[in-house]
C-alpha cells in the first residue's frame, strides 16, 4: 500500500475509534454521571446477557436513554453529512445541503399539521406527520424541477420556492391556530431535539443510514464524473437521469427519516462535507466515508454539549450545531470568494 | 471506426436545429465542422455522442446504430471534449484525466495497472506529464483544453469529438492543439470557427448553415470564395498558400 493509502487507513481507523469513544462519553456524561466501566457493563448485560450487578437506575439510564440517543445522533449526523456531500456533487453547488430541496420545510408543515391542527386524529404521530410532509414537499419540488428542465440551477431554485411555500404554510398555521405553548413546542421541535428518542428510533435510523451509505458508495464513481457537469458525466458513460433520480430519492428518504425523528438540525449537512473535503480530498470513495464518520462524531459531540453547557437545561441540538456551524460556514464563503 | 450520419433531424422545442444532415467520416480521418454561430455544429456533435436524441435519421459508428449502444459502452468508443467546461472541485490534472477511465470501471471494481498506463499515455500525448499534480484552477485556458483532451484520450476511444477546442486560446496553443488532434490515430470531428485552421488541419470539411449541410468534401473544394460569401457573408480571396500547400483565405473589407 502507498504512503497515502496508509495515511488514509490510519485516519479511518482513528475516526472509528473516536466515534466509539465519543459514544461512550455520551453514555456516561449527563445529569447522573456514570463511569464508562459501569456503562460498558450495562451494555454487555443487554447485548451478551452477562449478569453484572448494577443498579436498575444505571442500567436503565445507560440502555434506555443514553445509548439509544447516542446511536440515533450518530446515524442522523452520518445521514445528514452524507446527503450534503451527495447534493453538493449532484447539484454542483458548494452551498447545497440536505434541506435544499424543501424537505425540512415540508417536514415542519407536516409536524404542525399533526401538532396544532390535529391531523390524523391521534393515530398519526408527530414523526410520521413530519415524514409525510417531507416526502410531499420533495415530490412537489421534484415534479416542479423536472418540469422546469432538471438542470442543477433549476432544481435548486425549485427547492427554494418549495421551501418558501412550506415555511409560509407553517407560519400561517402557527400564527392562526396555535396557542403560546404550542408555538413554543413548534419552535423547539424545529430547532431539533433528541430528547424523545428511544430504541424503536434506533431500529429505523441506523438501517436507513447504513443502506443509504452503501447505495451512495455504489455511486461514488458516478459522482466523481459529475465534476464537469451533466453532459460531461453522460459522455463518460453515466446514466445521468437514473443516477440523479436514485440519489435524490435516497437523500430524500435519509433526510426525511432524520428530520421526522430529531427535527431539522442545521449545518451538519452543509459544513461536515466541506471539512471532510479538506481532510481527504474530493474523490467520493474517500469523501463519503469521511463525511459519514465526521457527521456522526460531530452530532454526538453536539448532543453532549447541548446537555451539559447549561446546567439543568437541555439546549436544542440545532442551536449547538449552528453555533459551531455558522463560523465554519463563514470560512467556506470566504474561501469561495478567494478562489472565484 | 467510421461515423455515418444519415438524414438526421433534431429540434429543440419549435426551433429546428439540425435539418436532414447526411455526412460520412472515414475511419482515422479528421472532419472539420464549419458554420456561423447557431448553425448547429455543437448540436450535431452532441447528437453523435448521444447527449441529445435524434428526432429522425440514424447515426452509425461503423455498422452500429448509436441509439442501440448502451451509454457505458458508447463512452468506451466515443469521447467528447466540450467547449470550455470547468469545475469548482479542487481536482488535479491527473484527477481530471483519471475521470476518462470511468467507462472502463464498474461501481466496485478497483483501479488497475492498465488504467494507470492509459492515464500516463494520455498525459504524455498532450505533453502534460510534468503538470499531473497541478490543480485545475491554476491552469491556463490552453492547459485546461489539453487536460480535457487527455481525459478524452484516457477513455481509449475510437472516435473523438471536439467542440471548438481552440476558442479563446492564443495562436500558439490553437496550432498546438489542432496539430495534436490531426496526428491522433482516431476518427475525429472538430467544430471550428477559423477557416484557415480548418483548411490546414482537417482531411475534409462540412459547412453547416441553419442546420443544413451546404457544402462538404476536401478543403479546397469546400472553401470557395462563393461559399465564404454566401455562408459567412464576407468577401474573401482564396488561394493556395505559398508556404504550405493548403488553401489560405484572405478576407476583404468593403
Amino acid at each position: 500500500m502507498s504512503q497515502k493509502g496508509w495515511a488514509l487507513s490510519a485516519l479511518t481507523a482513528s475516526a472509528i475509534v473516536l466515534l466509539g469513544l465519543i459514544i461512550s462519553l455520551a453514555v456516561s456524561i449527563g445529569e447522573i454521571s456514570i463511569p464508562i466501566e459501569t456503562a460498558a457493563k450495562a451494555v454487555s448485560n443487554r447485548v451478551f446477557g452477562t449478569g453484572f450487578e448494577l443498579s436498575r437506575i444505571h442500567q436503565g439510564v445507560v440502555w434506555d436513554y443514553r445509548l439509544s440517543r447516542a446511536l440515533v445522533a450518530a446515524s442522523a449526523g452520518a445521514s445528514l453529512a452524507l446527503c450534503g456531500a451527495i447534493l453538493q456533487a449532484l447539484l454542483r453547488n458548494p452551498l447545497a445541503e440536505p434541506y435544499v430541496l424543501g424537505i425540512s420545510a415540508g417536514a415542519s408543515t407536516g409536524a404542525v399539521c399533526v401538532m396544532i391542527l390535529g391531523f390524523g386524529y391521534g393515530v398519526l404521530s408527530l414523526s410520521s406527520g413530519a415524514f409525510i410532509g417531507a416526502v410531499v414537499a420533495f415530490l412537489l419540488v421534484g415534479v416542479l424541477a423536472a418540469g422546469a428542465g432538471g438542470t442543477s440551477e433549476r432544481i435548486i431554485l425549485c427547492g427554494v420556492a418549495g421551501s418558501q411555500l412550506f415555511n409560509a404554510l407553517t407560519s400561517y398555521i402557527v400564527t392562526t391556530s396555535a396557542n403560546a405553548e404550542q408555538a413554543r413546542g413548534v419552535l423547539f421541535w424545529l430547532l431539533g431535539s433528541l430528547s424523545g428518542v428511544r430504541w424503536p428510533d434506533v431500529y429505523l435510523s441506523v438501517p436507513v443510514a447504513i443502506a443509504g451509505f452503501v447505495l451512495c458508495m455504489a455511486h461514488a464513481r458516478s459522482l466523481d464524473a459529475f465534476a464537469f457537469g451533466t453532459d460531461s458525466a453522460a459522455s463518460l458513460g453515466i446514466a445521468v437521469r437514473r443516477v440523479q433520480i436514485v440519489l435524490l430519492g435516497a437523500t430524500a428518504v435519509m433526510t426525511a427519516t432524520v428530520v421526522s425523528m430529531v427535527g431539522s438540525v442545521g449545518f451538519v449537512g452543509l459544513v461536515i462535507p466541506h471539512a471532510a473535503r479538506f481532510l481527504v480530498g474530493p474523490a467520493h470513495h474517500r469523501l463519503l466515508p469521511a463525511s459519514a464518520l465526521g457527521g456522526a462524531i460531530f452530532m454526538v459531540a453536539a448532543d453532549i454539549v447541548s446537555r451539559i453547557i447549561i446546567p439543568q437545561q437541555i439546549l436544542p441540538i440545532g442551536v449547538v450545531t449552528a453555533l459551531f456551524g455558522a463560523p465554519a460556514f463563514a470560512v467556506i464563503l470566504y474561501r469561495a470568494r478567494r478562489s472565484a | 471506426m467510421s461515423i455515418s450520419i444519415d438524414k438526421v433531424n433534431y429540434a429543440a422545442g419549435e426551433a429546428v436545429i439540425i435539418d436532414g444532415v447526411t455526412l460520412t467520416i472515414e475511419k482515422g480521418k479528421v472532419l472539420g465542422l464549419l458554420g456561423p454561430n447557431g448553425s448547429g455544429k455543437s448540436s450535431l456533435l452532441r447528437l453523435i455522442a448521444r447527449l441529445r436524441k435524434v428526432q429522425s435519421g440514424v447515426i452509425r459508428l461503423g455498422n452500429d446504430d448509436v441509439s442501440t449502444i448502451s451509454r457505458h459502452e458508447l463512452a468506451r468508443r466515443v469521447a467528447f471534449v466540450e467547449q470550455q467546461s470547468t469545475t469548482e472541485t479542487q481536482l488535479t490534472v491527473r484527477d481530471v484525466v483519471r475521470l476518462g477511465r470511468t467507462p472502463h470501471l464498474s461501481a466496485w471494481s478497483s483501479w488497475n495497472v492498465q488504467d494507470d498506463a492509459a492515464v500516463q499515455r494520455a498525459l504524455s500525448s498532450v505533453g502534460m506529464q510534468d503538470r499531473a499534480g497541478q490543480l485545475w484552477q491554476t491552469l491556463s485556458g490552453g492547459e485546461r483544453q489539453r487536460a480535457h483532451i487527455a481525459r478524452a484520450l484516457a477513455q481509449s476511444p475510437s472516435e473523438l469529438l471536439l467542440d471548438e477546442p481552440t476558442n479563446h486560446l492564443d495562436i500558439q496553443h490553437q496550432l498546438e492543439i489542432l496539430s495534436l488532434v490531426s496526428k491522433l490515430d482516431l476518427t475525429c470531428v472538430v467544430a471550428l470557427h477559423d477557416l484557415n485552421l480548418a483548411a490546414m488541419f482537417c482531411d475534409s470539411l462540412a459547412v453547416l448553415q441553419h442546420g443544413k449541410v451546404v457544402a462538404s468534401g476536401a478543403p479546397e473544394d469546400v472553401l470557395t470564395e462563393e461559399l465564404v460569401g454566401k455562408v459567412f457573408g464576407v468577401r474573401a480571396h482564396v488561394a493556395k498558400s505559398a508556404v504550405h500547400d493548403r488553401f489560405h483565405i484572405q478576407y476583404l473589407v468593403r
